[in-house]
């Protein structure tokens, strides 16, 4: 479904044997980890450099892990429901605890116009009345009329499907991850070093490579290089109740306030997310934490009641179109931009990322450089 | 003189003035809701607006941390009208004022003062109090208002040269609700710069609201909650070229043909 072309000028050299390709991956959110699979999935020796202490602790900390290619096409452009399916298949065959529940889009009656507009502008669903949203989700039976299911849709729980892909990178595949004690200044002068990337000043002072790859993963944090992207802050709360139970995600519509409640398990439930033009980490706002609240309220009065678990804030890299992209220049590779699909697209731009660097391959849908300053 | 040139006679000759800057443009529009900074540039560009609201209440955060959004729409070389969007009291509003003028370096400033939180229904008590705070202050105040008489007219004497009276509540799309005080505040307000911000749904509202005397339309969700922004972007501002051309037309009276003036006579009579 996706055009591919290699470019048939650029030599492919065979990377095997003991002429394994040497990969660095700097940034271990989403990104950075399905592509260190991508790579070591081909044979190639990786490297993963972050500068927090563990993987998975960027915005990927804060990400819903809705699975949704479906849903997201209400307001995104086809290519995120392209790379969203590959994605999804991905992730099935990838972790453990990947719920194929599909999820449910509600609105209250007021605000039904806007699911006739969801409806519009996606596909792969059912209408669903009353009764058969109370058989899918009993807890909320009787409390809404209309709904749209989307049942081939999935979710995960990103923080430990991170975390169950970094064991499965350090087990299966020896893929060498280098956190905070390796130091952030050597994430930044490994990619401040535009020229040449893929060098580093080893002890003896020469210049010696180190990689024959380097992929750029580390979301706003690149903001040096690629001077387009933007922060998009999103706010999001933890939930804990024993009173309702949820088996998928349930999105409910709301003209200025959409949000979504993705069931975690063991009663705990995430509430996202904000989306808001500044780059502005960490810090949550009152009315923020109003709007989430009141969704998960008017979606069933028992979140009223709820322990709040956790609140969290962070910065989603985008570029002005809001699509991710995939770039490369000499011999570093760029994954960045994913804004609110990091788990939706992510795979797919990892898998992209390898065949460029291995095959010479060209994808035009990830990679036509259409900004200010390419 | 063919259509175009007569068109092009038209608007280079018609423009109108908020506080002393003349615009051709009569479509004003809001910066919110849209799929992406992308596709609002080019919706802004299809649409030929000068003047685009930028909110700055929520994407300001603690250290104006919005700059990279905003840095966009000051690319786009339009003018900038700053919104007290979402705020709910008289100190907000002017204290958001006072950080818009310093972050766009321009006095004007799209007055909300919100009093209703689901209708978003502006609290013109506040409003009216906020506007002459702002006004003493230096600012150009573009007040978003109702279509009350009494308090356009203490808008008016808190120092307000523009009047944005709502066609609906924001973002409802319903259009015009109150047509009769639509033009009733056209005729009080004939001297005054009037806009129709917030309700406008379809390019035929912004066509009526011209067409009722109106100097220009305000709007932004009706654009970037379509499911093509930039074409509906250039339907709105056909339309209101269109409703413009025509009250400056003169359009024909309605005459009512079920209350004959004249007697019957003189007719065959049929199906007898």
């Amino acid at each position: 479904m996706t055009s591919t072309q290699t470019e048939s000028t650029e030599k492919t050299t065979p990377w095997q044997g003991a002429n394994a390709m040497r990969v660095r991956i700097v940034g271990a959110g989403v990104a950075g980890l399905t592509c260190a699979h991508a790579f070591a999935a081909r044979g190639a020796q990786v490297t993963v450099i972050e500068r927090k202490s563990g993987s998975g602790q960027g915005c990927s900390w804060y990400a819903g892990g809705m699975l949704a290619p479906w849903c997201e096409r209400e307001s995104a452009e086809p290519i995120i429901a392209e790379l969203g399916h590959e994605s999804l298949a991905y992730w099935r065959a990838s972790v453990p605890d990947v719920p194929n529940e599909g999820s449910l889009v509600l609105a209250p009656p007021r605000d039904l116009p806007d699911l006739k507009r969801f409806s519009r502008r996606t596909e792969a669903f059912e209408w669903v009345d009353g009764a058969r949203i109370g058989a899918l989700e009993p807890d909320l039976d009787g409390r809404f009329d209309q709904g749209l299911f989307f049942p081939t849709e999935a979710h995960l729980e990103p923080r430990k499907a991170l975390a169950a892909l970094t064991r499965l990178l350090v087990e299966e595949y020896q893929v060498a991850f280098r956190f905070a004690a390796d130091g952030c200044s050597e994430v930044d002068d490994q990619c401040s070093e535009a020229n040449n990337p893929s060098r580093e000043v080893d002890d003896q002072g020469s210049d010696a490579k180190v990689a024959d790859f380097v992929v750029d993963c580390r979301g706003l944090a690149a903001r040096d290089t690629l001077t387009d992207l933007r922060g998009v802050k999103g706010e999001m709360l933890v939930l804990y109740s024993t009173e309702i139970s949820l088996k998928r995600p349930v999105r409910l519509l709301h003209p200025r306030i959409p949000v979504y409640i993705v069931p975690r398990g063991d009663g705990h439930f995430m509430i996202g997310a904000t989306s808001i033009e500044n780059d502005e980490r960490g810090r949550v706002t009152g009315r923020s934490m109003l709007e989430l609240l009141g969704a998960a309220y008017a979606l069933h009065p028992a979140f009223g009641e709820a322990e709040i678990v956790e609140i969290g804030a962070d910065v989603r890299p985008a570029f002005p179109d809001n699509l991710p992209r995939l770039r490369k220049r000499g011999n570093t590779l760029y994954i960045n931009g994913l804004y609110r699909h990091g788990f939706l697209a992510a795979p797919a731009l990892a898998r992209r990322a390898a065949e460029v660097a291995f095959d010479g391959a060209y994808f035009p849908e990830v990679m036509d450089e259409d900004h200010r300053q390419w | 003189m063919d259509a175009m040139t007569h068109k092009a006679t038209m608007s280079a000759a018609d423009p109108v003035t908020f506080y002393g800057t003349e615009v051709a443009s009569r479509l004003l529009l809001g910066t919110a809701q849209y799929p992406s900074p992308a596709i609002l540039a080019e919706a802004i560009r299809a649409s030929g607006t000068e003047i685009v609201t930028v909110s700055l209440r929520r994407e300001s955060g603690a250290a104006k941390a919005g700059q990279s959004f905003w840095q966009l729409i000051r690319d786009l070389g339009v003018k900038v009208l700053p919104n007290t969007a979402g705020c709910r009291t008289v100190k907000e509003a002017v204290t958001t004022a006072e950080m818009a003028r310093e972050l766009f370096g321009t006095p004007w400033v799209k007055l909300e003062v919100i009093g209703e939180d689901d209708t978003l229904q502006p609290d013109v008590f506040g409003l009216v109090e906020a506007a002459r705070i702002l006004s003493r202050d230096g600012f150009q105040v573009f007040p978003y208002t109702t279509e009350d008489l009494v308090v356009a007219e203490k808008l008016v004497s808190a120092g307000c040269e523009v009047l944005m009276p709502w066609g609906a509540p924001i973002g409802s799309g319903r259009g015009l609700n109150n047509p009769y005080g639509l033009r009733s505040m056209r005729a009080h307000f004939p001297g005054i710069p009037l806009v129709v911000d917030a309700g406008v749904g379809l390019p035929s509202h912004a066509a009526a609201a011209m067409e009722l005397g109106y100097d220009a339309v305000l709007l932004n969700t009706a654009v970037a909650k379509a499911g093509d922004p930039v074409r509906m972007a250039r339907a709105f501002a056909a339309a209101i070229a269109a409703g413009r051309e025509a009250v400056i037309a003169d359009p024909m009276e309605v005459r009512d043909m079920a209350a004959p003036s004249t007697p019957v006579m003189g007719r065959a009579l049929l199906g007898s």
